[in-house]
């Protein structure tokens, strides 16, 4: 405890510490930004490129002078509390203290995201450039671009069809599962193996199997249509099985109360399950279940070991012929524009479904 | 011939006898109140009747028809037997409207208009006209329980359980619901009701049934049990009801 003030009021925790170790983080990560970008800077032969280290190592600089001013402005703040506290003007003093710690957190958290963010900048241009010359060579990123984003459109198809499949059969399992009763014994049983079989197996396993294995079966139909089923087929067996359990966790989650409630008033276990169960289990599995949505999206990249004509496939053809990795690169960033939007919209739902729970 | 008949109920959980063999008759038009301590066995026996709970002895008749063992239609015999719970149990995806004429239209075949024109009617009368198409997280406690009692007699059943309607609400809440247990009494309903509301029992009951460790120990009306009950327990049970001001 700090010496009492005779005006009844504690002294805020010490700040100037904090400052001064704020200010010399922000002038380390000046220094640091300034020899490491110089240097790198210096090995880069290709003039586009000596264009992009300059202009990252500006940006860089400004950023760095940023948390330099933070950092300067904490100290004065620090030093402003310790005046004020010697005057014994303890509220002033508090406040300039917390204004001192804010802006101190401010310089590191800026310093780490700042020092990060450089950093994958000069990966990319260290050694004359040599990450950037294997992935990022704009001119075979644009060279593949069409061709690559034209296969990509079956990797759209293969994972929307399967997806609706998957939603169908998932159900189903997840009913079956669920049945009561001794007489229900068997589809259970038929439902749990089923479910952990497919869990068992990696996609590729499956796919594999499915797409060299039913040709060679020469059964009627089956053994005849197109890669493209081959693969729906696969990826609607591995992730049924997943978006079964899925299924269940959110039937499982329905309060028993709900069941005696349809049940006293006449409603038979399917019309329960039907009217009342469901309805309120599908809304609580969406945001997982758009979750393997994403996951079997990413997936169908997994088709290109059965020869499917994907964008995987096709930046392959682009990658081996030029020796360079870029238009795989491409393929990377399709995926990601598609999946991010989506993977922000299930936060949204999470967020939006944990705020009404707190509510409720 | 009593309307509802139960003889010898037994009921085991596990190792646990709930219910140890149990002979109650409830005549029709009566309204019965189950008292006795929390977990004395007045919701399993409740549940027993409209078998949500499968007994393991003894015998539950409705009418005349003995409505346990295997190979009743149990859906049937819930259509005519209403049950209200302690935590209301109403379906939250649905509007109140629609929780109410979901039974009348899916298992009595009943027109959307004319269940609607009911549960219209029924809301009415327990004043929530105005609440038909809001959703049960949308309304008190209150207003949630007489929705379900709504949901129970929009079935038209011949008997109505209530599993301690009033334990999940606060207590300002609690007449309003009451007040309607007390016009379907007064209605004829035949009604078993599970309470720890004494003075509610006292007031609306035709017999009283004391509970205690899953036997029924004394039953009669009111006046009896409330003012002069023969078993030491059912004194010690009112005594401890008192001091708590319950009663």
């Amino acid at each position: 405890m700090a010496a009492a003030d005779p005006s009844g009021l504690s002294p805020p925790p010490p700040s100037l510490g904090l400052a001064v170790v704020a200010l010399l983080v922000a002038v380390a990560g000046l220094l640091v930004i300034g020899i490491t970008g110089g240097a790198v800077r210096a090995g880069v032969s290709d003039p586009g490129l000596h264009g992009l280290a300059s202009g990252a190592l500006y940006v860089a600089l400004a950023a760095g002078a940023v948390t330099l001013w933070l950092g300067a402005r904490s100290l004065t703040l620090a030093l402003q509390s310790r005046a004020d506290l010697a005057r014994s003007e303890i509220l002033a003093a508090r406040a300039s203290a917390a204004r001192a710690r804010d802006s101190a957190l401010i310089v590191f958290g800026l310093t780490l995201a700042l020092m990060i963010g450089f950093f994958l900048v000069q990966m990319i241009l260290f050694n004359d450039g040599k990450i950037q010359k294997t992935f990022l060579r704009w001119d075979l990123m644009t060279e593949s671009a069409a061709d690559v984003a034209r296969a990509f459109l079956v990797n759209l198809k293969l994972a929307l069809i399967a997806q609706v499949l998957v939603m169908i059969v998932g159900l189903f399992l997840a009913v079956a599962r669920l049945t009561p009763g001794r007489a229900g014994a068997p589809v259970r049983m038929l439902a749990i193996a089923y479910i952990d079989l497919f869990r068992a197996v990696p996609a590729i396993i499956v796919l594999y199997l499915i797409g060299f294995g039913l040709p060679l079966t020469g059964l009627p139909l089956i053994s005849k249509v197109s890669s493209q089923w081959f693969a729906i087929i696969a990826l609607t067996l591995t992730y049924s099985a997943y978006v079964a359990e899925i299924y269940r966790s959110g039937i499982d989650s329905i309060h028993p109360s709900q069941w005696s409630a349809a049940r006293s008033l006449g409603f038979s276990f399917p019309q329960t399950m039907r009217f009342f169960i469901l309805p309120q289990a599908i809304r609580i599995v969406i945001p997982p279940l758009l979750g393997a949505f994403i996951a079997l999206q990413k997936d169908t990249s997994l088709v290109n070991v059965i020869g499917t004509m994907d964008a995987f496939n096709q930046a392959k053809f682009y990658a081996s012929a030029n020796f360079n990795l870029s238009s795989v690169l491409v393929v990377a960033i399709l995926f990601v524009i598609i999946t991010i939007p989506q993977t922000r919209f299930v936060d949204w739902m999470l967020e939006r479904s944990l705020e009404k729970r707190k509510r409720g | 011939m009593a309307f509802i008949e139960i003889a010898g109920l037994r009921k085991i959980y596990g190792s646990h006898e709930v219910l140890k063999g149990i002979d109650l008759e409830v005549d029709r038009h009566q309204v019965v109140s189950l008292i006795g301590a929390s977990g004395s066995g007045k919701s399993t026996l409740l549940r027993c009747i409209n078998a949500l709970e499968p007994i393991d002895a003894g015998r539950v008749s409705l009418d005349g028809d003995v409505v346990s063992g295997p190979g009743v239609d149990q859906n049937r015999l819930r259509r005519k037997v209403g049950m209200v719970f302690q935590a209301f149990n109403l379906f939250p995806h649905l509007s109140v409207e629609d929780n109410i004429m979901a039974g009348p239209m899916r298992l009595l075949g009943e027109s959307r208009e004319a269940a609607r024109d009911q549960a219209r009617a029924l809301l009415d009368r327990v004043q929530l006209g105005h609440r038909a198409s809001y959703y049960p997280d949308q309304l008190s406690g209150g207003q949630q329980q007489r929705v379900a009692i709504v949901r129970a007699i929009a079935m038209r059943p011949e008997a109505l359980l209530l599993d301690e309607i009033t334990s999940a609400l606060d207590p300002e809440l609690v007449a309003e619901v009451l007040n309607i247990v007390r016009d379907l009494a007064r209605d004829g309903m035949t009604m078993i009701l599970a309470t720890h509301e004494m003075q509610f029992a006292r007031e609306v009951s035709d017999m009283v049934v004391f509970l205690e460790q899953g036997t029924l120990l004394e039953k009669g009306p009111p006046e009896q049990i409330f003012g002069n009950p023969t078993e030491a327990r059912t004194r010690q049970f009112l005594k401890q009801i008192i001091e708590a001001g319950r009663l």
